[in-house]
């Protein structure tokens, strides 16, 4: 029996590694596209190579590069404020980076959305640390290797709406969130917040828009946590509880 | 200050904040003295996070809502195959080809 479940172990850490590759590939391109419009825009070829590597947060990487030529200080503020969400995210997954204080520094720099969702829908605290390194690794290493190649080939590189990358990252998500969707609290506060965010968007400023989406989480509230009626039944103590 | 300067502090300070949200997450979550009701609630804002990026990644483009179809419609095809228990990779790739191929013909 502990064989199987091992056997079973090491194929389900394939598919994790597939995964992060399929991911991790996908960011690649992405991170190509930022390199050439960092170079495009009249950055040096060493600033979105830096920048790639030492902020790595692709959303705010973007904003950031087409701010800095018109006002630094928007772009540093601007670049913040998008990432101000990964706040939630240490809170949420930080069990999932390490024990020691230098894997939490470390891994704290591969704290971003697919690596937080990756490893939000591990419920096995042991595969969930191993799904949040596996994504963050490759995806720092082919969002690296991407925006170094970007940079180099410059306008040779196309826009990647035209591969629809732009609906394989949301869709990459969704699917990660779904298990966690399962459960009614839950997938309130995301419509919720989806809703929120949306809606607020023309009104404020990058960034923005899903943060104030944790306002959705008071929808979670408003769900009654389902009573496991069964466990209730079976023990007629807890009523008394 | 020349532009090398300007373009330097930027890219540090962007670094220097995003990793102080980061490993303040991080490092906050074990010193943080939380009810259990509370802590319960820290995953469901994650997801509600991750969902609102999706949602703008899908609806809005640039500071605006967003009117095209090709990407609500790969996404649409992403989440129902995941619904079915697809595997992630076939996820990722049907919503991307199904954008693309409506974008070829034509779709905005």
């Amino acid at each position: 029996m502990g064989s199987t479940e091992r056997a079973d172990g090491a194929v389900r850490d394939t598919a994790l590694l597939r995964d992060a590759l399929a991911i991790g590939a996908a960011a690649g391109v992405i991170g190509l596209s930022f390199g050439a419009i960092a170079v495009a825009g009249g950055l040096p070829l060493w600033a979105p190579v830096l920048m790639s590597l030492v902020v790595f947060a692709g959303g705010s990487q973007f904003l950031a590069v087409a701010f800095v030529a018109a006002s630094p200080v928007a772009a540093v503020l601007g670049g913040i404020l998008v990432n101000a969400r990964h706040l939630p995210f240490g809170l949420a997954v930080g069990g999932s980076v390490g024990d020691t204080l230098g894997a939490r520094l470390l891994g704290s720099h591969l704290l971003i959305d697919e690596s937080t969702a990756f490893a939000l829908a591990q419920r096995d605290p042991a595969r969930s640390r191993r799904a949040f390194w596996a994504v963050g690794i490759a995806i720092f290493l082919t969002w690296n290797i991407g925006t170094v190649a970007g940079a180099l080939l410059g306008g040779a590189v196309g826009d990647p709406a035209v591969y629809g990358l732009d609906a394989a990252f949301p869709a990459g998500l969704l699917a990660l969130l779904m298990a966690s969707l399962k459960d009614r609290p839950t997938r309130y506060a995301a419509l919720a917040g989806a809703a929120i965010a949306v809606l607020t968007t023309p009104l404020l400023p990058a960034g923005l828009p899903v943060l104030v989406a944790l306002a959705g989480v008071g929808a979670a509230l408003l769900v009654p946590t389902p009573r496991p009626r069964t466990a209730a039944a079976a023990d007629p103590e807890r009523e008394t509880v | 200050m020349s532009t090398t300067t300007t373009t330097l502090l930027v890219i540090f300070g962007l670094a220097a904040g995003t990793y102080a949200f980061r490993v303040a997450g991080v490092l906050l979550r074990d010193r943080l003295v939380l009810p259990e009701r509370l802590r319960h609630l820290l995953p469901i804002a994650a997801t509600t996070l991750l969902a609102a990026l999706v949602a703008t990644a899908v609806f809005t483009e640039s500071g605006r809502v967003a009117l095209g179809l090709a990407r609500p419609v790969g996404v649409l095809v992403g989440a129902v195959l995941a619904w079915r228990r697809a595997p992630f990779v076939l996820v990722v790739v049907a919503a991307a080809a199904t954008a693309a191929l409506l974008r070829l013909a034509g779709l905005p």
